[in-house]
């Protein structure tokens, strides 16, 4: 009885795990989504967080960028192998003044927007009046006050555009007239904050300076650059194809690309690894040994424009002394850190400037030294560490963050004799906290927004807000004026030098290493260029199927 | 009932608009406003950006407009099947900080069907495999049928979801035969297939989150289908020769179900609405993930569509599980208080 | 209910001895104790908790030193269960990682038993429209998704651990307030406490010789299936990142460290996991035995 009754209850459990198995086995194709998509010339990228939003001037973030400079493109567009030069985009041709203060741009005249639109002159004008409307509040808009009279503008002094030095020559011909002498423009004029936006669109969906617009939603969109967007599901992935309005249409190889949001660094290696992305944006540090060491081709380090630092805050005792400051920085064992936490081929940071942007040597020389650490915390007052008071680290939650503060919790307890805690926030609230200078040392980062030594010195100028260590020098304020007048290369570096010298004599901040870009490629990815600032132009992109597996 | 179904429907009303300004003023008190940026925005720049979202009124202008643009003012049942808020109930939650261009009405549009679809197979997974378990063990207490199952079924509940989670991905995604492999992550393919290959990248995510339940719904049927087994009507059933099978499921389970049923309730709820450790596990695209990056990112508006609809949908299982009990139990029916 | 008054039959028991009749606390400890798995269960938790207790003597090594040119190591002689990736011993960042689990376990579950029994019996004994008002706001708070709210504490205020316990207690509550009251209803028309009382038994006398215990059973019961579940709960919290603050670690944050980084050091999941689980089961069990135990109804089962 009691044997017939376990017979009947497994008949439904029997029929669930056979249509289960079939699921299971039931799929014809047994190539995995990459190798599908390399047949297909779809390139499926892992692209960090999902996209804030896509209008080009209010965009701040990396995973945002990735995906508008596909779909739209400056007067300068991005070269395939060097992150300096200048590849010609809407502008065919262009020329300045002696002293790179006056720049006329020529457009080409088959540029197209995706609804057939020439790309003009004018809706150069009308984006940058967009992006400067004090109304739109774009965070990107002090990118452009190099602009002669953007700054009036956009602090709403005055509501007169023609004040600000935009200058539209004719349909194809556009002048911009600088504060200063800026040599370094055309590496500027290639973020999204100098991105055309087509007026009629802008206008037909709101005003010039309305922030919630539909305009960007997929079906409304219109771009200029080599892909359009085609489909867009939150929290999953944004889809761009090639589009045929594109004036260089011709050269672009793939024909779409995804961009899945993948935070998590241990997720994306595991997408990676089960073959349903080409390229992974981030290695867990525990698996670069696996790929270094049987798959090789698939892991990169390119050298990458950044600086991994830690902010003291110095408007709070003893953090306020530089002997101390020193006495911690010179404590940190930085060449251990790349070694043996990171381990992505960093390099340990002799100074804050990133070595050898653009000719410049970054005069900084420090290195691990315990002694001298000890005894420079024994001359601020505490030998061995007596009487140290009780500090914090505070980090946001992530794993590097985390391991890299434990090392150097251990490491200012070994050498100085001082016991610092970790705090973990999450971001928002690590934010609000640095800025508000509520914190005693502050992990942070900086990523160059061009290839300019001045985009890592001017976060310590004091009215800067990006500085958050309460840490002032007028000196250091008066050099930073004097570079933006100079345009002799020479002489600016000198300058500049100079700057980071007074970072270097004070040490506002501990810089820890010099980034790297660590990442995950399949080999059927072509013409994928290590590049400075981590920018790849898509039009440049191929993809041939190489039948290669993990 | 009439009255009982106004009074319930009275409460809820006044339930959601407590919660509505729990909510609120939890908001009003966290560090970290939602421009927070790493990049610091000037002065300027931030009050226009206060402006532009209401942020600079006064606390009770701001309370006052919110309260009136989450009050329904219409009713449209077609719209609502389409989840579509703003024309189902005239519900404007308003346009998220975070997501630029972007309505909390969209956003949670998209992302519940996910979510309840997710929880769909999670629940019937769960269900199957916890009754089933569950009465087995009542039928053979104290025997391997019994303590075997039910520890396998217990692992759910021991091990929290983000192990189970990369633990399944690991065998079922990498370990066995290439021809058998599993999707690891998203909520479909990359490119357009079948909706049997869709199915495929359902398959781990919903037996993770099914399995957590499984547990918590095998000890109460066990617990309860024991104590139904040793009531005087199953013992008459059984002499009368009724055959096992029937005894479980047609006495049995009835009552037995009354306590799985309540549990039921909740857990529906949570799992509609979508767990998001494996909804961040899996990558997939559900209002849990929403949940929770709101509060990260303090998204004040997403913070208060999701919190909003989650507790609506957690009363209205809540009010769907007392009407069965009632059902199932004729002794409630004739009470007035359930 | 079915039985006599425990209190009055213990005293029986204990002015006779000789006789073989048995305290209900008596008869349900007999129970259990026939309980395998419950047993089993009361045995792995004490071991376990008793280890971690001991952790300070008995660690190989200080469960945050590190090592940083070690780094992740197997386990073996040296390192029972390996070392992390920063070179600390895994053995003594489980056995403290134990320590915090256990007390955040332990420590909410009493936040929400102190909580939950003062609510649902104040609701139950009070009756009317008091009982109404504060099931109401059990009800409320029944329809809040919690997670969001320990999610907007632990941000709102500075981490502690203090914190962690209010927190997760804060949330547990409301099932057993449920349950206190339910039981409360109960016990108010029992015809006993109306003998009392007609006796003249003082009210205080009353709660405490005759309410409490009875009341006791399931409070019990449900307590040894809220640590598990607190615990659970709290390594969701550490998934999240705001769970224990570094270097401390529980066993959540072990785990969550452990299952991303499975696939290079499985040992990292493999150990901390184990002790985790093996004390989520034994809990489980144990409470799963206690009600089977405490519950006169399952005697006739």
């Amino acid at each position: 009885m009691i044997r017939r009754c376990l017979l009947w209850r497994f008949i439904p459990q029997g029929i669930l795990l056979s249509v289960f198995a079939l699921v299971l086995v039931g799929c014809s194709d047994n190539r995995t989504p990459v190798e599908i998509a390399s047949a297909q010339g779809i390139l499926l990228l892992g692209n960090g967080s999902e996209p804030h939003g896509l209008d080009p001037h209010l965009t701040t973030g990396v995973p945002e960028h990735n995906i508008l400079h596909s779909i739209f493109e400056g007067l300068i567009a991005y070269h395939p192998t060097d992150e300096s030069a200048p590849e010609p985009g809407v502008a065919e041709k262009w020329e300045c003044n002696s002293d790179a203060t006056v720049w006329t741009f020529h457009l080409r005249h088959d540029a197209r927007w995706s609804n057939g639109d020439p790309v003009t002159a004018s809706d150069f004008s009308y984006s940058f009046r967009r992006i400067l409307s004090p109304a739109l509040g774009a965070q990107y808009a002090d990118q452009l006050i190099v602009l002669k009279g953007a700054e009036d503008y956009l602090k709403g002094n005055t509501s007169d555009f023609s004040t600000v030095g935009v200058e539209v020559l004719d349909e194809h011909t556009l002048r911009l007239h600088l504060v200063g002498p800026t040599p370094h423009l055309p590496g500027m004029l290639k973020h999204n904050a100098w991105y055309p936006v087509n007026p009629g669109v802008i206008e037909s969906f709101g005003s010039i300076d309305s922030r919630e617009s539909d305009w960007t939603r997929p079906e409304n969109l219109v771009g200029n650059g080599a892909f359009r967007i085609s489909k867009w599901v939150t929290n999953s992935y944004l889809e761009v194809v090639k589009s045929d309005s594109y004036w260089d249409a011709d050269r672009v190889s793939i024909k779409g690309i995804r961009f899945f949001p993948i935070e998590k660094a241990s997720t994306e290696e595991a997408a990676f690894r089960a073959g349903q992305i080409h390229y992974c944006s981030n290695i867990p540090i525990d698996r670069i040994a696996y790929y270094r060491s049987r798959h090789p081709q698939v892991i990169r380090f390119d050298d990458y424009l950044g600086t991994y630092f830690y902010r003291f805050n110095t408007t709070r005792p003893p953090l306020d002394n530089p002997l101390v400051r020193r006495a911690l920085t010179l404590a940190i064992d930085t060449g251990l850190i790349v070694r043996e936490v990171t381990k992505g081929g960093e390099q340990p940071a002799r100074g804050f400037v990133y070595d050898g942007v653009s000719g410049y040597r970054t005069p900084g020389n420090l290195q691990f030294d315990p002694v001298e650490a000890k005894r420079l915390l024994a001359d601020a007052g505490f030998p061995g560490g007596a009487g140290f008071p009780k500090m914090e680290i505070l980090i946001n939650t992530q794993e590097a963050h985390k391991m890299i503060a434990e090392a150097i919790q251990q490491m200012w307890r070994d050498h100085l004799g001082i016991d610092i805690g970790v705090v973990n926030q999450e971001w928002k609230v690590y934010l609000d906290n640095q800025d508000n200078l509520r914190y005693d040392i502050s992990r942070s980062g900086w990523i160059g927004d061009y290839v300019d030594p001045i985009t890592f010195l001017m976060i310590w100028t004091s009215d800067s807000g990006n500085n958050q260590t309460g840490w002032s020098n007028r000196r250091y304020d008066a050099l930073y004026k004097q570079v933006l007048l100079t345009g002799d290369p020479h002489h600016r570096n000198a300058l500049m030098r100079e700057m980071e010298s007074i970072f270097l004599e004070e040490l506002p901040a501990a810089p820890i290493y010099w980034y790297t870009r660590k990442y995950l490629i399949h080999p059927d990815v072509k013409n994928w260029h290590p590049k400075l600032l981590d920018y790849h132009p898509f039009k440049f992109i191929q993809l041939e199927p190489t039948g290669f597996r993990l | 009932m009439l009255r009982f179904l106004i009074s319930r429907l009275l409460q809820t009303i006044l339930v959601l608009y407590l919660i509505a300004t729990v909510v609120f003023v939890m908001m009003k008190a966290v560090p970290g406003g939602p421009f927070s940026q790493e990049r610091n925005v000037s002065e300027h720049i931030l009050r226009k950006l206060e402006e532009q979202y209401g942020l600079n009124d006064p606390l009770h202008v701001q309370y006052a407009k919110y309260m009136w643009n989450i009050t329904p003012k219409r009713f449209s049942p077609g719209a609502l099947l389409r989840f579509d808020l703003k024309e189902g109930l005239g519900i404007d939650f308003g346009y998220s900080f975070r997501y630029e261009g972007r309505t909390v009405n969209q956003l949670i549009a998209e992302a519940l069907p996910v979510s309840a679809e997710l929880g769909f197979y999670a629940l019937i997974i769960a269900a199957f495999l916890g009754i089933s378990t569950g009465s087995l063990a009542a039928l053979k207490q104290n025997t391997a049928w019994d303590h075997i199952p039910m520890g396998v079924v217990m692992v759910g509940i021991c091990l929290p979801t983000f192990v189970m989670g990369p633990i399944l991905i690991l065998i079922f995604g990498f370990w066995v035969p290439e021809s058998i492999r599993l999707p690891v992550l998203f909520w479909e393919p990359s490119y357009d297939a079948s909706w049997m290959e869709s199915l495929r990248y359902r398959i781990l995510p919903a037996m993770t989150l099914g399995l957590y339940y499984a547990a918590g719904i095998a000890r109460l049927t066990r617990g309860s289908m024991l104590e139904v087994l040793g009531q005087d009507y199953i013992r008459t059933a059984r002499a009368k020769g009724v055959s096992p099978f029937n005894v479980v499921v047609k006495h049995g389970l009835r009552t037995g179900m009354i306590p799985v049923i309540s549990y039921l309730g909740p857990v529906a709820a949570h799992l509609i609405t979508g767990s998001f450790v494996i909804e961040y596990i899996f990558m997939l695209p559900g209002l849990g993930r929403h949940l929770i990056n709101a509060a990260l990112n303090r998204d004040y508006t997403l913070i208060m569509g999701t919190v909003l609809v989650y507790a609506a949908i957690l009363i209205l299982f809540n009010f769907i599980v007392d009407t069965l009990l009632v059902w199932l139990n004729p002794r409630l029916r004739l009470g007035s208080n359930p | 209910m079915k039985r006599i008054p425990m209190t009055e039959s213990s005293q029986l028991s204990t002015q006779n001895p000789s006789r073989l009749v048995r305290s209900p606390w008596g008869e349900a400890w007999i129970r259990l104790t026939k309980n395998h798995m419950a047993i089993a269960g009361l045995v792995c938790f004490s071991t376990i908790t008793l280890l971690c207790l001991l952790a300070p003597w008995i660690a190989p090594f200080e469960p945050n030193e590190q090592n940083l040119l070690k780094g992740p190591t197997p386990p073996g002689s040296t390192h029972w269960f390996g070392t992390d990736t920063l070179g600390r011993d895994l053995a003594a960042r489980t056995l403290f990682g134990g320590r915090i689990s256990i007390a955040v376990g332990f420590a909410a579950t009493l936040v929400a038993m102190t909580i939950g029994v003062a609510w649902g019996a104040i609701a139950g004994y009070c009756g009317g429209w008091i009982d109404a008002v504060m099931m109401r706001i059990v009800d409320i708070l029944y329809s809040l998704p919690f997670m969001i709210f320990v999610i907007l504490l632990m941000t709102i205020f500075e981490r502690s651990l203090l914190l962690l316990f209010v927190a997760i207690g804060c949330v547990e509550w409301l099932t057993l307030s449920r349950i206190v009251r339910g039981q409360m209803l109960q016990l108010k028309t029992m015809p006993y406490i109306d003998a009392a009382r007609a006796l003249g038994v003082r009210r205080t006398r009353l709660i405490i010789r005759h309410i409490i215990p009875n009341l006791l059973g399931p409070v019990i019961i449900y307590s040894t299936l809220t640590v598990p579940a607190v615990m659970l709960l709290e390594s969701s919290l550490s998934f999240l990142g705001l769970g224990v603050q570094p270097p401390d670690s529980s066993w959540g944050s072990l785990i969550n460290d452990g299952a991303e980084k499975m696939v290079s050091y499985p040992w990292l999941l493999i150990f901390p996991s184990i002790f985790f689980s093996l004390t989520l089961f034994s809990l489980n069990f144990l409470g799963d035995g206690l009600r089977d135990a405490l519950d006169p109804k399952s005697k006739d089962a």
